[in-house]
Parts: C-alpha cells; structure tokens; sequence
C-alpha cells in the first residue's frame, strides 16, 4: 500500500549538489523553513545547514552490543556454574578465557542486528513499505529541495517560487505526498 | 562542496561521466535482457549445482562411508573446502569494512560485488560442517537449544563451538551490511522501473526515498556496521585456525595460526574478487568503473598478504627446528617431502613464488597476468588448507596407523557443487541487483571522475609551469644585474 504523509509541498530540482547546497545556504539566511532534501546521495555539509542534530544511531549501537555482551558471558557463566556444572580437560568451571570468543561475537551480532532493526525503524523504511516519491529523478540525478506548503497563503507560495527560481533550480513543481 | 582532488592519483572512474551516465550505465545489466553467454553460464552452474545437490543426497543417503576418510585422516577435503571458502569470504568484508574505514576511495568500484562473493562463499563453507556431521537431521545440536537429552548444554570451551558462533555472526552481519548498502539503489532501479519490475524492486527498496536525514542515518549505520565488522572478519578465521592451533597434533599446534590465517584468507579472497571482477567488468562493460587501477590497487593487497603468508610459511619450519622437539621436527620434514610433497610444492608456489611478480608495474597492471595469477593464488590457498589438514593428519604418533587418502567421488562431487551453487548465486545476483554501488560511486564522482582528476592535473602542471617560467624570469634578470 501507497504510505501517504497528507502534505503539499512545493520543490525546486537542482541539477548538481553544489547548486543545491547554495540554495540551503540562501534559504537560512532568508529564514525559510525547508520541508526535506531529497538527494540520490549523501551529500557532505548539508546536515549542519539543515541543522540536523547527529544521528545517535550508534549509542543505540553500543547499548545493544553492551546487551550481547551480558547475554553471552552471563548466561555461559550461568550454564556452566549454576545450571550444569561440568570439568573439561581438568579446567574450572568457570573458564572465562573460554568464554571470550562467544562474548565478542554475540556483542558484534547484538550490536549489529539491533542498530539495522532500529535504523528501518525509525526511517519509516522495510519490507513492504511503499513511500511516495516525491520525484523519481531524485535517485538519479537530481537534488530536491522542498517547502511545505501547509496553509500558506498563494502569495507565500509565489515567494516560494521566485526563491526557488532565483537560486537555480531548473524545474519547480507542487506535489502531494 | 568542496572536493579534495589528488593531483597525482589514477581517475577512479573513467569516460567523463555525469550522475545520469552512472545510472544508465550500472542499472543497465538488471533492465536488459541477459546476452547469450550469461545464459550458458547460468545454465552450467545449474547443472555443477545439481550435480553437487545429488552428491550431497548420496552423502546422506549412505553416510559419511561414502567419502575416503579413514580412521588416521578424519578431516579431509571437507573441512579443507570449509576453509577455503571461508577465506575467500573475508575480502568482501575486508572491502568493505576496514577499507571504509581507512577512507580508501577505490573501494566503491568493487565492494559490492565483493560483499556478495562474501555472502555466497560463506553459504558455500557453511554446507561443509553441516553436512560432515553425518546424521544432518540432528545437526539443530551444534546450537545451545533445548532438546530431547535433558537440560545439557553445549560445551561453549570448545574452538568448533565458537566457530559456529563467528560463521553465524559473519554471515549475519555481512548480509545486514551488504542490503543497506544496496537499499538506495534498489530505489533508482525502482524509480526506472515499470509493471511488475517497478513492484519488484518497490518490495526491495523498503520505501526508500532518499530524504536528508535518511541519508545522514544510512552513513552512520555504515560506519559503525564497519567498524564493527572489521574487528569481527579478523575474529572469524581467528576462531577457524583455533579449530587446529588448540589442539595437540604437532603441525597443529602453533601459536602462529591466527594471523596466519587471517593474512591467507585476505589473499585468497582477493584474488576470488579479481577473478570475478576481470569477468564482470568485461561482460557488463563496467570498464569505466572497475579500472586497472583498481586491479593494481588489489594486486598490492596480494602481493603484501601473500608475502605475509610466505613469511609464516618459514617461521613454522623455522620454529620446528627450533623447538627441538623431534614430533614438531617431523611433521614440518613430512609436509616438505613427504608422500603429500606436491601439495606443499603447489602452495609453496602458487602463494610464495608467483605473487613476487607483483613488484613489477607492468604485472601489477597486466589484466591476463592478473588473471592467471588470481586462479593460481586460489590453487595455492586450497593446496595450503589440504596440507595442513590432510599432511599433518597422514602421520599421526604411530607409524601402524599411518594412511594415505584421496578423495571418493562423492566428495569431489561436493566440492564441484559448491561452484555451481557460487556461480549460480553471482550470475542471479548481477542480473537483479546492480553489481557497482550507484549511490557510493556517485559520491566519490567529483573527486575521482576522469574529467575532474584531468584538469585538476592540467591545473597542476600548469602552475608548475608557470613557476618555472617566473623563477626563469627572476634568473634572467639577476643575470642582467650581474652584467
């Protein structure tokens, strides 16, 4: 099924992400409020301009791997001192060296596993999703640049426009999404 | 955005091209029909696939009696294949994790295709301890899972234990790395798309839709998935060389194996790449984007991994001397001269001699010399695996006991197989998915496109010119003082 978000939005497509980032650049500076970018790459320097906070992706990261590393040594030290005690090769019970390959490899599956799950999560992104697009040029060559147009009044809109036009964007379009 | 160009690095991607052209031309095997030699390709690898598959039904049909193995040489060409293709799996990883990391531009061109080769060797190595264990309907065993015998638990001491743990993560990981690499380029094959292509390719590409804070996301879930996985690829053949290193049979039982191993999978695994890389790139015409330089890039990684290799080769017959324990001693004479000394010649060889050709420009960046010499490094690491494994186990402590093996028939089967399920996997995969990361190589287009890199290096030249004019100039006119 179609995943609508129920906006309008007005967007200008630049040709190149030099052009694109000038135009972010004109838009703070004239205070407008951008509604998204939409690029068919990351385009490095953009996220400050749009004042994108960094992505704590990676603490997640460390809290699911910290979460294999207590499954993995916690639960061999139960199964091994608690559940089934038992002696290979004259060795202690509780043989720690043992467990570090186990430990390590069920963090870096832990840590992995839970920072992609989260990652689609909290993108909107997976299997059978199906998002509008807001133009499919946008995974080829093109650089969107887009305002939402909410209850803006028509002459809002015209400025909008003009904007767009003015920083070099080669085609304008209204689209609901 | 300001673009760094190096004035004296080799154009990453050659012809000119724009973002448009880089689209066309990667997207186009997956819209196109497939030639006809793809086509015979494909229908071969089915065939060696079936052939394997049947192999495998007569193995459990009939038992593990079906293979040569004997009571002195209990692991033979099965656990030699599992190594072998797991090694070749780590320069997938190695691509495209520790070269992310190390910000190597040239990694774009290949690390997709690589990380698949990773995930199909993997699966390739996976089939060889599954199906050795002879009673495959109670293989669920290797997992600490409740069963049937009471709360008995795995024995997580043990090195093959662990190995089922790191070969579980690695492909798991290596697969998660590899689709949310291909995500935003299933969504330019989609945005191209129509009819039952465009649905396709809409299920693959999850909804992506390119949005800023989506990308932002994307790389940060790169960078970590890499530097996770990079500790975790040197992890996985640590553990498979803990499979021999922590057991006591002399030849086995060296301390030198992990890194040792690590370096052979390395070599092993880049010379896969640059065979299938010299096939790719000819038959899809990504000439542009997989360049000689490339090749010369990969050949370096080669010749150092293999010298690494050589290196361990004499450090264990260097450490066998010295030791003075004569079982040591011995198992190091028999590797060389023994009844296996042609496998040993092979490896020795393939791994050590050949690769020194490298340190030739001219072989470096020769695409047949590539060629030949990526087949004969695959020999040789499978010829390394085979002596190690069959040699040592050959001559054990008591002369009685001592045997001799090659393989049955239904183990060479096997190990055919698992090239047609290879090649089965990568010809389908280069038709569905496209074989260059688009969006990666779109991103390093500015600082490596031919058209940017040559008038940065006429820019280059021209101010030295221009320098040497003016300090020519400066000398004239002093020497007109001087008159």
């Amino acid at each position: 099924m179609l995943r609508k978000r129920n906006k309008t939005v007005i967007y200008g497509l630049y040709n190149d992400e030099t052009d694109l980032l000038a135009a972010v650049s004109k838009a703070n500076t004239k205070h407008l409020d951008i509604f998204d970018v939409y690029s068919p790459f990351p385009i490095h320097g953009l996220d400050p301009l749009l004042g994108l906070a960094e992505s704590r992706l990676h603490i997640g990261g460390f809290i699911y791997g910290l979460l294999g590393t207590i499954t993995a040594f916690g639960g061999m030290t139960w199964i091994f001192t608690r559940d089934w005690p038992m002696i290979f090769g004259g060795k202690p019970y509780w043989s720690v060296p043992a467990f570090i390959p186990i430990t390590f490899e069920l963090t870096v599956l832990f840590a992995s596993i839970g920072m992609v799950v989260t990652f689609y999560t909290i993108c909107g992104l997976g299997p059978g999703v199906n998002n509008t697009i807001l133009d499919e040029r946008t995974s080829d060559d093109k650089f969107a640049l887009a305002f939402d147009l909410g209850s803006l009044n028509n002459d809002k809109v015209d400025s909008l426009r003009s904007f767009l036009k003015e920083s070099g964007a080669g085609e304008i379009h209204i689209k609901d999404i | 955005m300001s673009v760094v160009v190096s004035p004296i690095r080799e154009p990453l991607i050659g012809g000119n091209k724009t973002y448009h052209q880089i689209t066309e031309d990667i997207c186009a095997p997956t819209e196109t029909t497939p030639p006809k030699s793809w086509v015979i390709a494909f229908i071969a690898s089915v065939i060696t696939l079936a052939y394997g598959l049947f192999c495998i039904g007569w193995l459990i049909y009939f038992g593990t009696g079906t293979w040569n193995l004997n009571r002195t040489i209990g692991w033979g060409w099965d656990i030699t294949n599992f190594v072998w293709w797991i090694g070749i799996g780590h320069a997938g990883t190695l691509i495209s994790a520790i070269l992310l990391l190390f910000r190597q531009k040239w990694r774009t061109g290949v690390n997709r295709a690589a990380e698949a080769m990773t995930i199909f060797a993997v699966i390739c190595a996976a089939i060889f301890p599954v199906i050795h264990v002879g009673r495959i309907w109670v293989v669920f065993y290797f997992f600490p899972l409740p069963n049937t015998r009471g709360p008995l638990w795995v024995n997580f001491n043990s090195p093959l234990l662990w190995d089922i743990f790191a070969i579980s993560t690695y492909f798991t990981v290596s697969l998660l790395f590899w689709y949310t690499g291909l995500v935003p380029d299933f969504a330019t094959i989609r945005d191209r798309a129509s009819g039952f292509r465009k649905k396709l390719y809409q299920f693959l590409s999850f909804g992506w839709t390119g949005s800023a804070k989506h990308w932002q996301r994307w790389e940060s879930l790169s960078l970590v998935l890499a530097g996770i996985s990079a500790p975790l690829v040197l992890s996985v053949h640590t553990i498979v060389s803990f499979d021999f290193a922590t057991s006591i049979i002399p030849g086995w039982h060296t301390t030198i194996f992990p890194p040792y191993f690590v370096a052979g999978a390395i070599f092993s695994g880049f010379a896969m790449v640059q065979t299938l890389m010299l096939v790719t790139r000819h038959v899809l015409k990504l000439e542009d984007y997989i360049t000689v330089s490339h090749m010369e890039s990969m050949n370096k990684v080669i010749l150092f991994t293999g010298t690494m290799v050589g290196v361990a080769y004499l450090t264990e017959l260097f450490i066998a001397w010295y030791s003075g324990y004569v079982y040591e001693q011995f198992a190091f004479l028999n590797r060389a001269t023994g009844i296996y000394w042609w496998s040993y010649f092979g490896m020795m060889t393939c791994n050590v001699l050949s690769p020194q050709l490298f340190w030739f420009k001219k072989f470096r960046t020769s695409i047949f010399w590539t060629f030949i010499m990526s087949i004969f490094v695959n020999i040789g690491m499978w010829f390394e695996r085979f002596v190690i494994i069959a040699t040592t186990l050959a001559r054990d402590y008591i002369p009685s006991s001592w045997s001799y093996y090659t393989p049955s028939w239904v183990e060479i089967g096997i190990y055919v197989g698992t090239f047609g399920l290879f090649f089965t996997l990568y010809l389908g995969f280069s038709r569905v998915a496209p074989v260059v990361a688009i969006a990666e190589i779109k991103s390093i287009l500015k600082s490596s496109g031919s058209q940017y890199v040559n008038s940065h290096k006429d820019n280059h030249h021209h101010n030295i010119n221009e320098q040497h004019a003016l300090d020519h100039l400066t000398a004239e006119h002093e020497g007109e003082h001087h008159h």
